[in-house]
């Protein structure tokens, strides 16, 4: 780790992947030498400079880094508070922050002798990203998504299959991330020897929340950086949305240490957290549990069998989140709030009106924070947002519900 | 001793394997399943598994997949399946009863409060697929405080450098995973399988048992000669699927499962003969 300090909150996991109560390795046990093994090759990885020469290289030249910080001035005056600023994930490659992670782990794949990729994917942001990733590094890949998702997100299928992916639609329980994840954790364990799991979220066993995480943490480093030379110091709140929690915890681990800076997760409410199962905010309304791998804040009935939750966005639709999260939630370094699918909507209108930037249905439940936070802030204050990924696959599905279609 | 050495101390002494067999805890109803269960021993296994069923059972194939939501939709919860083991032990002391399944609902339970109620209830020992050995912290240290049998799992990725610390708090026996994969998919080798169990044989005294892929009476038969006991689950699940009549037992389902469990039986009496 890049810190030093005992009381730090960027130390985590211990050598046992927990994240205070929160993370662990709760898999099979034909994944578990493999999963000793993706450690190690991680761990040399890290240290090795011509591994991280090679994902710098790439992160400029293929992804198209740093992504830039932007002021929205009209949705500053229009909220007439806080400078509001945008972290611009949506201008990457692919169209999310879901390549920093792929990029990561394909180059770990090929260190590993993998010769097959597999993945989840919710709202196919993350499936796009591994597509084609592995169309750039020539290996096979299948996508499992579920069959409710391949339904509302068609232009990601598309471009999936298009970028030479096997897009495998899973219909077990309500055929959304969740089922992925399990399907795609069945594959694995059936091609262990061959096969990369190149999961998309930090979450999962340790290794995958750390590593995610660290391929993530480039948003919230650029982001200081960035600040500073246009403010001379460093914001006084940021915000990102939380489903899995990749892109937030990326945003996030690079702030945890400055105190002064308040820092916001944006879960899906749905249609509110008091309704049952009409939601996905794990942390607001569940309770810590364990599932795909690691403990961590799940949506659960009293027998502890896991809900499906909902949410207007495929992306936040996962009853789980990733553990540091989980840890981050408890120890109150980080306030997470819900926000339902109706704050989302009208969020994603008002960016697209006032900036003509057509966010991601995921990163509109952020900007829907940002649009309670701004008011009560002061003028001299500023609040950002990382706008996680754009809104292209989203625009049928917005115009369903806004009925334009 | 406990239930589960004493019944491998039984069949050793016969010169026979273990006929282990899983149903699921409350498939397709309470009722019905609780007349499978108690149905076992009669039909020849030695050793029984009942499935605590779970939402997301990410190590099982469609049929048991299918079993859980069965059970879960009639309404079995795990308080549900310790009170199967409390009923079938008025009736039957002898035959081990070993439930397995995922760690959430144990852990929502209250770990200590479930190995109290398992006890209680009469369960020999616990199969719990997300717990490797390294969270032995968790369940596996208090259930053998409890006087609970901790059985792992073993699979064809536990090299050897590795098997000591899979074997290491491993009790009652050893379940060897015959392939990489989920429940129900279809065995490869079965010579790669005997080598296999003489390999874990060389690190433990424990009795080993094979499990995954295997389906008939020939399965078991070829199996059972080197492994001290074969475990069937798939094909019981999926008879109590295709035994129901518009998604519910019929008179069919008890006997279905019954006649695939006599006829292993009787494989895994020539297993050495």
């Amino acid at each position: 780790m890049d810190n030093t300090g005992i009381n730090s909150l960027r130390n985590g996991p211990d050598e046992h992947g927990r994240f205070g109560l929160y993370g662990g390795r709760f898999v099979a046990e034909t994944l578990m030498p493999l999963i000793l093994d993706l450690e190690q090759h991680y761990r040399a990885a890290k240290t090795d400079p011509a591994y991280q020469a090679e994902l710098k290289d790439l992160a400029v030249h293929y992804t198209g880094r740093p992504s830039p910080l932007y002021f929205a001035k009209r949705l500053t005056e229009h909220l007439g508070g806080a400078k509001v600023w945008f972290k611009r994930e949506e201008l990457n490659h692919t169209g999310s922050h879901k390549i920093n992670n792929c990029l990561g782990q394909i180059l770990l794949a090929k260190r590993m002798g993998k010769t097959r990729i597999i993945a989840e994917t919710g709202a196919g942001q993350h499936g796009v990203a591994t597509a084609t990733v592995c169309a750039k590094f020539d290996l096979p890949c299948t996508i499992f998504m579920g069959a409710t998702d391949v339904e509302r997100q068609k232009p990601n299928v598309l471009r999936m299959k298009m970028l030479g992916a096997e897009v495998r639609p899973v219909t077990a329980g309500a055929g959304t991330l969740k089922d992925a994840m399990n399907e795609a954790l069945r594959d694995w364990v059936t091609n262990v020897d061959t096969t990369y799991y190149l999961i998309g979220t930090a979450a999962g066993p340790h290794p995958y929340p750390e590593m995610v995480r660290d391929f993530q943490s480039v948003i919230g480093t650029e982001l200081k950086e960035q600040f500073q030379a246009a403010e001379g110091k460093l914001p006084d709140a940021i915000v990102a949305c939380v489903g899995g929690g990749s892109n937030a915890i990326g945003t996030f681990h690079a702030f945890l240490d400055n105190p002064e800076v308040a820092i916001y997760g944006a879960e899906a409410g749905g249609h509110g957290v008091d309704v049952e199962n009409g939601h996905a905010a794990s942390m607001t309304g569940g309770s810590p549990g364990v599932l795909h791998g690691n403990r961590t804040y799940l949506l659960q009935d009293k027998d502890g069998q896991i809900l499906e939750g909902h949410s207007i966005s495929a992306g936040l639709d996962y009853p789980g989140v990733g553990p540091e999260h989980s840890f981050l939630h408890d120890t109150k370094r980080v306030t997470y709030v819900p926000i339902t699918d109706n704050e989302a909507l009208a969020a994603f209108q008002l960016c697209t009106r006032m900036e003509g930037i057509i966010p991601a249905l995921e990163s509109a439940h952020g900007l829907a924070e940002v649009i309670k936070l701004a008011p009560t802030m002061g003028k001299d204050q500023s609040v950002v947002l990382c706008l996680s990924g754009r809104g292209d696959k989203d625009v049928e599905s917005v115009g369903n519900y806004l009925g334009l279609l | 001793m406990s239930r589960i050495e004493k019944r491998f101390a039984e069949l050793k002494a016969q010169n026979r394997p273990a006929l282990v067999t899983f149903v699921m805890g409350g498939d397709p109803d309470l009722a019905t399943s609780q007349a499978i269960f108690e149905a076992l021993p009669q039909a020849g296994a030695d050793v029984i598994e009942l499935g605590m069923p779970f939402s997301d059972p990410m190590a099982d194939g469609v049929a048991i997949q299918l079993g859980g939501q069965r059970a879960l939709a009639a309404g079995q919860t795990l308080r549900g399946v310790l009170g199967m083991v409390e009923d079938f032990r008025r009736k039957d002391e002898t035959t081990p009863v070993v439930l397995m399944g995922y760690y959430n609902p144990i852990y929502i339970f209250g770990v200590d409060k479930f190995l109290a109620a398992a006890k209680d209830a009469g369960v020999d020992g616990l199969i719990i697929v997300d717990l490797p050995p390294e969270e032995d912290e968790e369940l596996c240290i208090p259930a053998l405080k409890a006087g609970i049998n901790f059985i792992r799992l073993t699979t064809p990725t536990t090299d050897d450098q590795r098997l000591p610390t899979v074997l290491k708090n491993t009790s009652g026996f050893v379940y060897y995973v015959s392939m990489n994969g989920i429940t129900g998919a279809a065995i490869k080798s079965r010579g790669a399988v005997g080598e296999a169990v003489e390999r874990i044989k060389s690190h433990t005294g424990l009795p080993v048992a094979v499990g995954f892929g295997i389906k008939t009476a020939e399965d078991a038969a070829e199996i059972g000669r080197h492994a001290d006991g074969i475990v069937v689950g798939t094909v019981l699940v999926d008879a109590v699927g295709q035994s129901l009549v518009d998604g519910k037992a019929s008179d069919k389902t008890v006997s279905a499962v019954r006649d695939i469990v006599a006829s292993l039986a009787a494989g895994v009496k020539r297993a050495r003969g």
